[in-house]
């Protein structure tokens, strides 16, 4: 069954290519559903391969499937070859599943929009490259995934390009990933210049045999650290996935919480035994990384009054969480995590996108509140969601985000009381998202009266659009989109049990079971903790951790619901630490001037000895042209007297004759 | 009694040949007459070669004359096809007429 892996690719890309062809005669809806059907028949696949290895022993869990050879180049032979192993399987499972889920919900969001078989098309094309991404077998077909899922992602955060924030916000997340790009290519060189190949298997064995430098084994991992910053959307390179928000919510649900983001965190595991060989200094760089990036875009998020932009730095900063893990050495809680936020983070953003469709395109969340009369499901829903996301026991980030606190505090106390701060915040902003959307008062009646009544009172027809216009009345979305939305719901309530931890007398075979599943590939990075005294104090711990969620929550239901405290949103965090327009700045004025003269020095200096090389010849030959009158009887002379001195030559000073 | 001929006469034959032929494809424009002028040296160079073959006792000259005559009446296929295509469409044309592609 393993063989059969290169199913799962393959469905999305016939998915892609039946629509490229046909979308436009399949059209609303049809082409929607063919692009669903092709996603959760690569699930199918994937379920029943991640069942055969189930049944096989442990070591044996690993299939390379090879299908043609790629790249053979001396030296360097690169197979188009998947890798069915329990990592690249498990991610498989959630990207299709969750996928499917979006692509159902998008069905009915994207109702009625002119290029709606189009977005299926990229939707489509984002999921194969994206199972293309996690099954390589090598970093070159993971980089070809890689790229895949970037230039779905520009093509459909731009999808609506006719408005100018879309079109720019497509090209920032186009170049800001290309600078993470740059990181894994030359990982890539490293790789094979290192051990002569490209494989993962070969990489990481010559990493566990020793064989690999320390040096070198430092140098992949930071190329890749940068490679997975830009992915991932951490600190330095996270100032894409904000503005990425522009996209139809499906797609910031698909690509910008639920798969795509993840693709740094993965790759970063997948490497583990290269990161434990590496200095020691490294681990605790990426774990810093993480940290900072979840308390920066924690504090961000406080600060946000557009719905999806709390959630997508949220998403940032969960992310964050991840990558922190993987520092720690805690791989089996990083893929945890991702796999419960995926869950969560697809859910809160679908319904963000289905409060969206049912406030009439509004964002802002000082026009909602009391929408949970109007839009029960999605309400409930988003509660569940909410609920893991703060860590609340016994949903299922509680049980993610813990295991990744306690390696934290395994490592190093600093790392420990960050992660906590994060949570704190995590259920703040959350909850004030929540309150703000859901209770209160609600504010959209009067905005909406205030805002739409002049356009009214112009006298123009009143229109029976789907406008605002006076009888403004939020409603709740058709069960198409709810559907996804109650079965993302179940998973992120019991998403936990996939990895619950050995306390509370839970029966020992129901415990760990993801730490099982990937022990054969994390067994080299994963770090040991059980003599650290976080290991011994686990109740602990987690008491602080659902103390400090409940806190949180606690804190924000004063502030924003009861208005017992002023809310404390300073502009600062509102405009995100201006790093945006640090960034904007220093690109705009010194290094703008630093580009300009490289483009100098191209022009003078480069072109200029190109070009000047060029005149030089030219002008040569010019003159060397006008040697050439076309007069036969000339050249015949000429002829002549160059047989005459050659003769001359011969006979006079060599003395031949 | 006539004087034997000597072989020299033959070369110095030649040598006026091959200069009038050169000399001719030098200050001629008609290209009809600057290929007959070729041919005149060309034969000048068959002369010598006839010559030398009979003076030296060596039959290579004379077989190198016949690939000379052969390569001559190729080129005269050739070269007569082109002068005469030439002619058709420009009447009168000297050599020195023919310089489109000078520098």
């Amino acid at each position: 069954m393993a063989d059969l892996v290169w199913l799962i690719p393959a469905f999305p890309l016939a998915g892609f290519l039946t629509i490229l062809l046909f979308g436009r005669r399949l059209g609303d809806p049809k082409a929607g559903y063919v692009a669903t059907a092709a996603v959760f028949a690569s699930f199918v696949v994937a379920a029943s391969i991640y069942f055969d290895l189930l049944g096989r022993p442990e070591e044996e869990r690993a299939t390379v499937v090879t299908l043609f050879s790629w790249v053979p180049v001396g030296t360097l032979q690169i197979d188009l070859a998947f890798l069915a192993d329990p990592l690249s399987i498990l991610m498989v499972l959630f990207v299709t599943f969750v996928g499917g889920m979006i692509h159902l919900f998008a069905v009915g969001y994207m109702h009625g929009d002119p290029k709606f078989s189009k977005f299926f098309l990229y939707l489509n094309l984002f999921v194969f490259s994206m199972t293309l991404l996690v099954l390589g077998e090598n970093l070159l077909v993971t980089f070809l995934g890689w790229e895949g899922v970037g230039t779905c992602s520009y093509f459909l955060i731009a999808f609506w390009h006719t408005r100018e924030s879309a079109a720019t916000a497509g090209k920032k997340a186009f170049v800001t990933n290309r600078v993470g790009d740059f990181g894994v290519m030359l990982a890539m060189f490293l790789s094979f210049q290192a051990v002569g190949s490209m494989s993962y298997s070969v990489l990481n064995e010559s990493a566990e045999s020793g064989s690999l430098a320390a040096s070198t084994a430092t140098g992949i991992t930071l190329l890749l650290l940068l490679g997975a910053a830009g992915k991932s959307a951490q600190i330095p390179l996270y100032l894409w996935l904000p503005d990425a928000m522009e996209g139809p919510t499906p797609v910031s649900a698909l690509i910008h919480a639920a798969t795509m983001v993840t693709g740094g965190v993965f790759l970063l595991t997948r490497i583990n035994p290269v990161i434990t060989v590496s200095y020691d200094w490294v681990p605790t760089t990426i774990a810093w990384v993480g940290a900072i990036t979840a308390l920066f875009a924690a504090t961000i998020a406080l600060a946000q009054n557009d719905i999806k932009k709390v959630l997508a730095y949220s998403t940032v900063s969960q992310i964050g969480y991840m990558v922190l893990a993987v520092g720690t050495g805690a791989y089996v809680a990083a893929i945890f995590h991702m796999v419960t936020h995926a869950a969560f983070k697809a859910l809160l953003f679908l319904g963000a996108g289905s409060v969206i469709h049912g406030m009439h395109e509004e964002q802002d969340m000082r026009k909602m509140g009391a929408l949970r009369a109007f839009m029960p499901i999605t309400a409930a829903t988003f509660i569940v969601g909410w609920l893991a996301i703060a860590g609340v026991p016994p949903f299922s980030g509680f049980f993610s985000k813990d295991e990744i606190l306690l390696y934290a505090l395994a490592d190093s106390v600093p790392l420990y009381v960050v992660g906590i701060v994060t949570a704190i915040l995590t259920a703040v902003y959350m909850t004030r998202q929540v309150i703000m959307v859901f209770f209160g008062e609600a504010r959209w009646t009067s905005l909406a009266n205030a805002e739409e009544a002049p356009e009214v009172a112009e006298g123009e027809p009143p229109v029976e659009t789907h406008d605002a216009h006076g009888e403004f009345k939020p409603h709740e979305s058709p069960p198409i989109m709810l559907i996804p939305l109650v079965v993302l719901a179940a998973l992120a309530a019991i998403g936990g049990i996939i990895n619950l931890p050995g306390l509370f007398g839970i029966p020992s075979g129901g415990t760990y079971r993801l730490e099982e599943w990937l022990h054969p590939v994390i067994e080299f990075g994963e770090a040991k903790i059980s003599d650290t005294w976080a290991y011994d104090n686990k109740y602990l711990l987690v008491a602080i951790a659902v103390a400090c969620s409940l806190g949180g929550i606690a804190l924000a239901y004063a502030i924003y619901l009861k208005k017992r405290l002023p809310p404390w949103e300073p502009t600062l965090f509102a405009k995100g630490w201006y790093y945006d327009q640090a960034v904007s700045w220093f690109m705009g004025n010194p290094g703008r001037d630093g580009f300009e003269a490289v483009a100098e020095f191209d022009s003078k200096v480069v072109d200029g000895t190109v070009n000047g090389v060029a005149v030089a010849v030219k002008e040569t030959a010019t003159h060397a042209s006008k040697r050439q009158t076309g007069y036969v009887r000339q050249y015949a002379g000429i002829i002549g007297i160059g047989v005459v001195l050659l003769l001359g030559w011969f006979v006079v000073i060599r003395g031949i004759l | 009694m006539i004087a034997a001929i000597e072989p020299s006469w033959y070369l110095l034959l030649a040598a006026l040949l091959f200069g009038i032929g050169a000399f001719g494809l030098l200050v001629r424009r008609n290209p009809l007459v600057m290929f007959m002028c070729i041919e005149l040296m060309l034969n000048a160079a068959n002369l010598t070669f006839v010559a030398l073959a009979t003076q030296l006792g060596d039959i290579n000259g004379q077989t190198a004359v016949f690939f000379v005559m052969v390569v001559a009446a190729a080129e005269v296929v050739v070269g007569l096809g082109i002068i005469v295509s030439i002619l058709r469409r420009r009447p009168g044309a000297t050599a020195d007429d023919l310089a489109e592609l000078k520098g």
